[in-house]
């Protein structure tokens, strides 16, 4: 068995980039536990789409405030400086540029920037949600997710073969094994396991890995 | 003026069959839940309304609110960004039979479109789906240098909205992120009907904390103990 990165540890290397006072929106689901691994002096101010700036953790079990919710329906808390708003207003902040980051989970990401992170095909009922909308608009738009899928086969590809959720909008991958830029149509990679090599990275990913400067060793915290 | 209403019957009494109704709430939070089973009641005695076309942004979760009207089998269509949900089973055995029908509209842009409707702009652009299956068949433009996605504005016959406080005028606040997308919805249906916890007297309300104005709401009923979608479900309610 390879060595690779936990969950934890891919969530707590991507909230190594995220800079102090950043208005950031984390993706339902895995991209929440970024918010866990703020550096030490810093915070981010996070938003949720259904209309929170400023939302803290969850509360104690029995305490919760059913209008006080993340997008994932989650009861959640405020800081102070917390402020409420409308869907229209939210999405406002999401489109027209004002996040710092946007931080999501993907089924494929392409070497173009293109994201699969809304739906499986055709079966079942679809659901979209804010997914489409956060692509557009953050100023970086990030993904974090194993390297490859439970099955093995390769997340990061040439082209997406699953439904898009956006073109051209990833900037930066973060993956159980490395972490990779999106520049020019190319992946480009920056950070990867040290015990890993090149080549068998390269054999786990759908599309040519390039390089174009040194590579940094991936080193994140036991968690 | 004034625009309360004495009970919750008589609110929504006028509801047309085949009307296109927006509901106020994001999964349980800001959900109208006591307008909502008002209607179901009035369907269950009268027969009427049926064939309702809903915009929410979910599909109900459980068997309350939402997910009670249709499972009483009052709504022919659904417009709404995510219908999945802890417990969507009444969505989503309809649905899968080819019972409902379904329009998927990605989150923001559902937002926006209600907020067109409300505000007299009948169509605008957006990055939001450009090259996905959502985007199929609609207009696309190039505005300095990318492509947008032409959609169209959402209005309703009604909608029924959950505040917090309202004055006899139908000014309103709300509570936390309750609001989400009532302040939308008040503006972009030809009747807005609101529950509020409380009816206060015109001044009642500091014109500078007012979220919607009264302009947007034509009826208030008072619910002064609300009940919370999330609470019942856990309940095991059924309506």
């Amino acid at each position: 068995m390879s060595p690779k990165l936990s969950n934890a540890q891919i969530a707590w290397r991507a909230a190594q980039d995220i800079a102090d006072g950043a208005y950031v929106n984390l993706g339902i689901g895995f991209p929440e536990m970024v918010a866990k691994f703020q550096p030490p002096g810093r915070q981010a101010i996070f938003h949720t789409e259904n209309g929170i700036l400023n939302f803290g953790e969850a509360p104690p079990s029995g305490q919760e405030d059913w209008d006080l919710i993340n997008a994932g329906k989650k009861a959640v808390t405020l800081k102070p400086g917390a402020a409420f708003f409308h869907h229209a207003d939210s999405f406002a902040m999401v489109r027209g540029g004002h996040l710092d980051v946007a931080i999501l989970g993907a089924y494929q990401v392409a070497e173009t920037g293109d994201l699969a992170n809304w739906s499986t095909g055709p079966k079942g009922v679809p659901a979209v949600g804010g997914a489409m909308d956060l692509v557009h608009g953050a100023k970086r738009v990030a993904v974090i997710t194993d390297h490859v899928t439970k099955e093995g086969a390769p997340k990061l590809l040439e082209r997406c073969t699953l439904p898009l959720t956006g073109v051209g909008c990833v900037t930066r991958v973060y993956t159980s094994l490395a972490v990779i830029d999106i520049e020019g149509g190319r992946f480009v990679l920056r950070e990867k396991l040290a015990a890993l090599t090149f080549e068998a990275l390269q054999a786990q990913t759908g599309a040519r890995l390039h390089l174009t400067g040194p590579v940094a060793d991936l080193t994140v915290p036991e968690l | 003026m004034d625009k309360t209403i004495a009970t919750l019957a008589e609110a929504v009494a006028t509801i047309a069959d085949g009307a296109t109704v927006m509901i106020g709430g994001f999964g349980g939070s800001g959900a109208p839940i006591e307008l909502i089973h008002a209607l179901i009641d009035r369907y269950r005695a009268t027969g009427h309304p049926s064939g309702l076309t809903v915009v929410n942004n979910n599909a109900g979760n459980g068997h309350v609110g939402l997910a009670a009207l249709i499972e009483a089998g009052m709504v022919r269509k659904l417009i709404c960004s995510f219908p999945r949900s802890a417990d969507p089973v009444v969505f989503t055995e309809r649905y899968l039979a080819g019972n409902i029908e379904l329009e998927l509209v990605p989150q923001g842009t559902l937002a926006e479109r209600i907020r067109a409707g409300g505000a007299g702009i009948p169509a605008f652009y957006t990055p939001t789906g450009y090259g996905t299956e959502l985007a199929t068949g609609k207009k696309i433009e190039e505005f300095d240098g990318r492509p947008y996605v032409q959609e169209r504005w959402l209005k309703a016959d009604v909608a029924l909205v959950k505040a917090e406080r309202a004055d006899t005028m139908g000014n309103l606040t709300y509570r936390a992120a309750s609001r989400n997308f009532g302040p939308l919805m008040c503006m972009a249906a030809a009747e807005t009907i609101v529950q509020a916890r409380e009816i206060v007297a015109p001044g009642g309300i500091d014109p500078e904390t007012v979220v919607t104005p009264g302009i947007f709401v034509q009826k208030v009923v008072a619910v002064p103990d609300p009940q919370q979608e999330e609470t019942l479900n856990r309940a095991g309610a059924v309506h």
